[in-house]
């Protein structure tokens, strides 16, 4: 319990996946909050990566890392910029007002 | 080791609060905020594990570029009255059983992922050690950057540009009737649309219809 080992952050890492995934399957209203919940299950892929490669003292995991951060601001960019251009388009970024795919 | 396990334990709460205050809470600004807040504290244990360069590009990168980013599209959307509800009582409420319960099957496969890891003790001995316990994390990571990796480093520097190319194009609206530089018709232009060579006679001058 006091001595924390690689198990501790895979745990948190687990946790805060699952809110990330909870926030995207219960969110009903606001896209944007769907993202930050892609950036969340980012981050505890990150926790992951880097803590193994701590506790197994190679490097590689926290360069992969780097490259998930690199992919996080790119897809962050993309979809808030997808984001501004339908609210421009349709006046709204609610989720159960989105149903133009519906047919 | 205590000290290490109370820090670890107050910041691993404030980085689980907050990433649940991100999804719950009902004004999206306070969700950025909470967002900040996760990725602070994460970037703290980072730190706190010895991956010092990776939390400092994280707070730079997260917290400098990606929360402002989403801070200032709150902000421009004006979607912060919009209330951010969970449990609406909709026709579209009806997932929220089958959403909690796969995300709970998800936390359990987890779970048990990683408490099957800890029987294999002998992955510790296993990856020999490439690390030079005399330079910093921040120069191993560049000696392993810059010649093992650098054809993904390069690659990953494209997905950014592609990513920026994108943006702008996604967001450039062209306005009309707006003055602007025509650069082809600049560059197009000849001489014999621009100058024109007239004999004057002498004493009589002559007329420039302007």
């Amino acid at each position: 319990m006091l001595s924390i080992g690689l198990g501790h952050y895979l745990t948190l890492a687990a946790i805060i996946f699952t809110i990330g995934v909870v926030g995207i399957f219960l969110n009903r209203k606001n896209v944007i909050v769907i993202l930050m919940s892609i950036e969340l299950i980012l981050l505890s892929v990150n926790i992951n990566l880097v803590s193994f490669s701590i506790f197994i003292n190679d490097l590689s995991g926290q360069v992969f890392t780097l490259f998930i951060l690199t992919v996080a601001a790119a897809e962050a960019a993309i979809g808030l910029a997808i984001i501004v251009i339908y609210y421009r388009n349709s006046g709204t970024i609610r989720v159960e007002e989105i149903d133009s795919l519906k047919g | 080791m205590i000290a290490h396990a109370i820090v670890f334990y107050i910041f691993s709460l404030i980085a689980i609060v907050s990433a649940i205050m991100v999804t719950v809470s009902r004004n999206t600004v306070h969700s950025v905020f909470f967002l900040i807040l996760d990725f602070i504290s994460i970037s703290c244990l980072f730190i706190m594990i010895g991956a010092e360069f990776l939390g400092m590009i994280m707070l730079i990168v997260y917290v400098g570029a990606v929360a402002v980013l989403f801070l200032f599209v709150v902000m421009m959307l004006n979607v912060a009255q919009q209330k951010n509800e969970w449990f609406v009582a909709s026709d579209s409420s009806s997932h929220i059983p089958i959403g909690l319960l796969v995300s709970l099957v998800i936390f359990s496969e987890l779970l048990i992922v990683i408490g099957g890891w800890k029987y294999k003790a002998e992955l510790q001995e296993s990856i020999n050690l490439n690390l030079n316990l005399n330079l910093t994390n921040t120069q191993s990571l560049g000696y392993v950057i810059y010649t093992d990796y650098v054809h993904l480093f390069q690659l990953s520097g494209m997905v950014l540009l592609v990513a920026m190319i994108g943006a702008i194009v996604l967001t450039f609206r062209k306005r009309s009737g707006v003055k602007t530089q025509s650069y082809l018709r600049q560059i197009s232009r000849e001489r014999n649309e621009g100058v024109e060579l007239i004999d004057v006679e002498t004493k009589k001058g002559i007329k420039i219809d302007a």
